[in-house]
């Protein structure tokens, strides 16, 4: 297969080539790029905040593709779960979108009695020209709720522009509170979505050691909450791609330190939790953590051997959005005893892929930004009976006849945490030991003598 | 007909359409050996990828020419040369269908003009076929976006000629299993035919043993080419408007014979279907449809008492909507909301002249969101909600079933597959409606009943 010649740099294996790997490019043009816009990425940040409206201003298919679909659930209000758009027409493209704007801010305001909105601007915004600050400045001003921009055209560079965008945007909420009465041991969760349910798995873990969490941030999301997120101890950022930026600005303007966490996989799990043990230096605390971990690991580590048993020694390929998140699959893989030979992400840093060089087996691909041919090549190449991914990914495993996983915004099952590590290793080996595969037509080399056929015409004559 | 007001609210909530590349690049993928290329920035693409592969279940290849900063000020054309060159490299297509966005649009980048350019420097042997389409989704959805693709490729590679054996018809925007069908059928009537698009297999396929770069399958371009030399062509959808009913086209430029019928859904559409081949080609209605059609009927007349005086809320794609509107009407469901975010305009009209025993009893809606809909509901108090799988919020809140049909379904397996034409189609549809109303009353009963 050809690696389109722009791309080439993209691509890495490991103990083949020298370690070189050129990332956070736009994608190329003509390449069928698995990445979305700067829209996506501030969408996919801010969306969690339950008790806000948000205002996609442009023409309606951008929120459409994004009405509800992804699973941050929300313990209380769901605005989140809506799909607003200020759907430009012809007229407003040629003589602005202002207007429009305003009035439907005002009516969604009157009518949902949110806590806050944000308008997220897309391509067609950046070229028509309209004053959306300025738009949202005035509705602030009438309705005393915060009104905030979200600079997030999609053509001004990639995603993570879009998670930067997102983070400027929590920024102008962030400070806003009041922070009387934040325990000295607090923490916000950022990077967090509440997929599935996941931030209260974690925020329970976080109650237990007597932490107090300040905010979600986004997951299950609350404006208030996060105007007081400059009051907590500690930052802990999960997914290096999307908040790593936000920490960075609190620690700027609060001085909040912050720790890097994950909480996939029992190894990652348990150092989010014993880290921050460690960070408020307090024996107690930690006494508490280790009883914690190893309650948890004991329930499920049974179990988990079951599943390690049937999957020890299978092939995986790993492609998620994050790099960081891709480091706690090669782990979480591992601990399930199998091997990962093909592992990438769309918006990964040089950092992130100098890291995953270091982590993963010699022979291992490493690809930034990939497309639907590359990867089908590479996962056919390394034979792997497992693929992680997102939606875009899903058939071009099973096309293949191939297992896989659902690692992105869509699941519906908790897979951080201890539990979640559980559920992961379920769903795993539901999908690579279902019986389905036997009926995938292999090329005709990798299909071993006496293989299926033989075993159909053993039953047919006994 | 109650024609509703339009709302007066400056923000759609939960809209009840998509953007009109989407619709495009679904008629590119029913075309054999092409790859739909979007003119504008990666997240259109990207999005819409993700929104066909939730309903098709299947790999869709969609690429853009990747905007810019500098593209949005100087103009798209070095990067859709780019682009174009790109898939031509990884893809080899024979066919690479161009549709614009809002955003190349707004700028106004010209199309041909950068494609002449194109032309100019790219010189290599194997050149596909270039078919553009203006696509801003600022002028309407997806479904305009389908029919002007559809329109746009016939304009652009039909050639006349002496007449042949051959039918072409334009189904608009089906299942996989209704292209299934429409093939099914010609091809009993003992026909050549072009079915465009045709996305039965490359969006419904089976299993692959090495990654296919473009899904096999398709319209062959040769069938489009001869287009123009057909004996006969039907447009299906009678909200499609003259200007983007490709049969006018054909007939206009090349003088084939053409016609335009409603989605054969129910017996008096899909009748006037089969007599329309029946007398295009001379040949009667093969026995196996009288056959079909008769079991349908007897259904029918088994089932007739529990549908009567049932209202049902139907919305989506306005051609689907009027197509089960009248097949409800004539088992004695009365289609109480007709509701599609298009705006055709014709909507109202048809159903008037088709259905005109229920005058009054119907309420149109074009250019409607969701958060319309469910306003209309709550008043009419339907017992059946009849549309895509974006209606399950209203139906789990409102209590009222609902049964899936048209496109998007996100929520089950097997949209594609679901079969809404032809008397089969209608029969699937018409045993699931009774079901549903059945289970309904059964569950609602104290006795629980286990016959009907
Ligand atoms: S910009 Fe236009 S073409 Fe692109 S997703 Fe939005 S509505 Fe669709
Ligand atoms: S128009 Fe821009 S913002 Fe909207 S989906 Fe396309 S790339 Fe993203």
């Amino acid at each position: 297969m050809k690696v389109l010649e722009g791309r080439k740099k993209q691509v890495f294996r490991k103990g083949e080539t020298p370690f070189e790997i050129d990332c956070e490019k736009q994608s190329l043009a003509g390449s069928v790029s698995q990445r979305a816009c700067v829209f996506c990425g501030s969408r996919v940040v801010l969306y969690p905040i339950a008790d806000a409206v948000h205002l996609v201003h442009g023409p309606a298919g951008c929120a459409a593709y994004t009405w509800d679909i992804r699973g941050a659930l929300s313990s209380g209000p769901e605005l989140h779960r809506l799909s607003f758009t200020t759907d430009l027409r012809e007229q407003e493209v040629i003589h602005g979108g202002e207007s429009k704007l305003y009035q439907g801010l005002i009516q969604l305001i009157d009518r949902y009695h949110p806590k806050a909105a944000f308008v997220y601007g897309t391509c067609i915004v950046g070229v028509i020209g309209d004053d959306v600050e300025a738009v949202c400045k005035k509705v602030s001003a009438l309705k005393g709720i915060p009104v905030i921009p979200v600079h997030s055209e999609g053509f001004k560079g990639t995603k993570k522009d879009g998670y930067k965008a997102a983070c400027t945007a929590l920024m102008r909420l962030i400070g806003r509170g009041r922070t009387d009465g934040i325990s000295k041991y607090s923490v916000n969760i950022l990077g967090d979505y509440n997929l599935a349910g996941e931030i209260w798995i974690i925020k329970d873990y976080y109650r237990r050691m007597g932490v107090e969490v300040v905010a979600g941030i986004t997951g299950d999301g609350r404006v208030e909450e996060i105007e007081r997120a400059h009051g907590a101890a500690l930052n802990l950022v999960q997914c290096s791609g999307s908040m790593n930026y936000l920490a960075q600005l609190m620690k700027e303007k609060y001085g909040i330190p912050s720790l890097q966490v994950s909480y996939f996989g029992f190894e990652d799990m348990a150092e989010a939790l014993y880290g921050v043990a460690r960070h408020f230096n307090d024996a107690e605390m930690m006494k508490r953590t280790q009883e914690l971990v190893r309650d948890e690991i004991q329930a499920i580590y049974p179990k988990l051997l079951e599943y390690r048993k049937a999957l020890a020694g299978k092939k995986a390929a790993i492609y998620v959005g994050g790099a960081f998140k891709a480091f706690s699959l090669v782990k979480a893989l591992r601990l399930l005893g199998m091997d990962v030979a093909v592992v990438g992400s769309q918006t990964g840093s040089k950092q992130d892929y100098q890291l995953l060089k270091e982590l993963c087996d010699e022979g291992t691909i490493i690809v930034d930004d990939s497309n639907p041919l590359e990867l089908s090549h590479f996962i056919r190449e390394k034979n792997v009976s497992l693929f992680i991914g997102g939606v875009k990914e899903r058939p071009i495993a099973y096309k293949l006849g191939i297992g896989f996983c659902d690692h992105n915004h869509e699941r519906k099952v908790a897979l951080a945490g201890f539990v979640g590590m559980l559920n992961f290793a379920e769903e795993v080996y539901q999908s690579v030991m279902s019986p389905v595969w036997q009926f995938i037509p292999r090329p005709k080399q990798s299909v071993p003598m006496g293989g299926v056929q033989d075993e159909y015409s053993r039953t047919a004559n006994p | 007909m109650n024609i509703r007001e339009l709302p007066t609210r400056e923000v759609t909530i939960n809209a009840c359409k998509l953007c009109n590349p989407l619709g495009a690049s679904l008629v590119f993928r029913g075309i054999e050996g092409a790859v739909p290329l979007l003119h504008g920035s990666q997240g259109c693409a990207t999005y819409i990828r993700r929104y066909l592969i939730s309903h098709f279940k299947e790999p869709i290849d969609i690429a853009s020419s990747n905007f810019s900063e500098s593209s949005t000020i100087f103009g798209g054309g070095p990067k859709l040369k780019q682009a174009l060159k790109n898939v031509i490299d990884q893809y080899q297509p024979t066919f690479i269908g161009i549709a614009t966005t809002c955003l190349s649009e707004t700028i106004g980048d010209d199309l041909q003009l950068i494609l002449d350019e194109f032309n100019r420097e790219y010189r290599a042997p194997g050149k596909p076929l270039l078919v553009t389409v203006s696509t801003p989704s600022y002028q309407g959805s997806h479904i305009d976006g389908f029919h002007d693709t559809v329109r746009a490729v016939i304009e652009q590679v039909a050639t006349g000629g002496p007449k042949k054996n051959m039918v072409s018809i334009f189904p608009g925007m089906v299942s996989a299993a209704d292209l299934r069908l429409l093939k099914e059928v010609l091809t009993d009537f003992g026909l050549d035919f072009l079915v465009l698009p045709d996305y039965s297999e490359t969006m419904d396929g089976g299993m692959w043993d090495t990654y296919q770069k473009i899904a096999p399958g398709g319209a062959s371009v040769d069938k489009i080419r001869a287009a123009g030399r057909s004996k006969a062509v039907i447009q299906l959808g009678r909200t499609v408007r003259k200007q983007q009913n490709a049969a006018e086209y054909l007939k206009e430029r090349f003088g084939v014979e053409s016609y335009q019928l409603g989605l054969p859904v129910g017996i008096r559409e899909t009748d006037r279907l089969m007599q329309t081949l029946a007398v295009i080609t001379g040949n009667d209605i093969p026995q196996k449809y009288q056959e079909e059609r008769g079991r349908l009927i007897d259904a029918y007349v088994d089932a007739h008492k529990y549908l009567f005086g049932k209202k049902a809320a139907i919305y989506g794609e306005p051609d689907l909507v009027l197509g089960i509107a009248i097949f409800l009407a004539e088992v004695g469901v009365v289609p109480v909301i007709c509701a599609t975010g298009a705006r055709t305009g014709k909507l109202g009209d048809e159903l008037r002249c088709l259905l005109p025993e229920l005058e009054g009893e119907i309420t149109v809606a074009e250019g409607i969101d969701f958060d319309d809909i469910r306003t209309l509901v709550e008043r009419v108090q339907p017992d059946l909600l009849i549309g895509n799988s974006k209606g399950y919020p209203l139906s789990r809140q409102s209590g009222i079933p609902l049964i899936r049909v048209g496109f998007p379904i996100h929520d089950r397996i097997g949209g594609q597959r679901i079969l809404h034409l032809g008397y089969r189609g209608t029969q699937h549809l018409f045993d699931q409606i009774v079901n549903e109303l059945i289970r309904a009353r059964q569950d609602r009963s104290p006795i629980g009943w286990s016959y009907m």
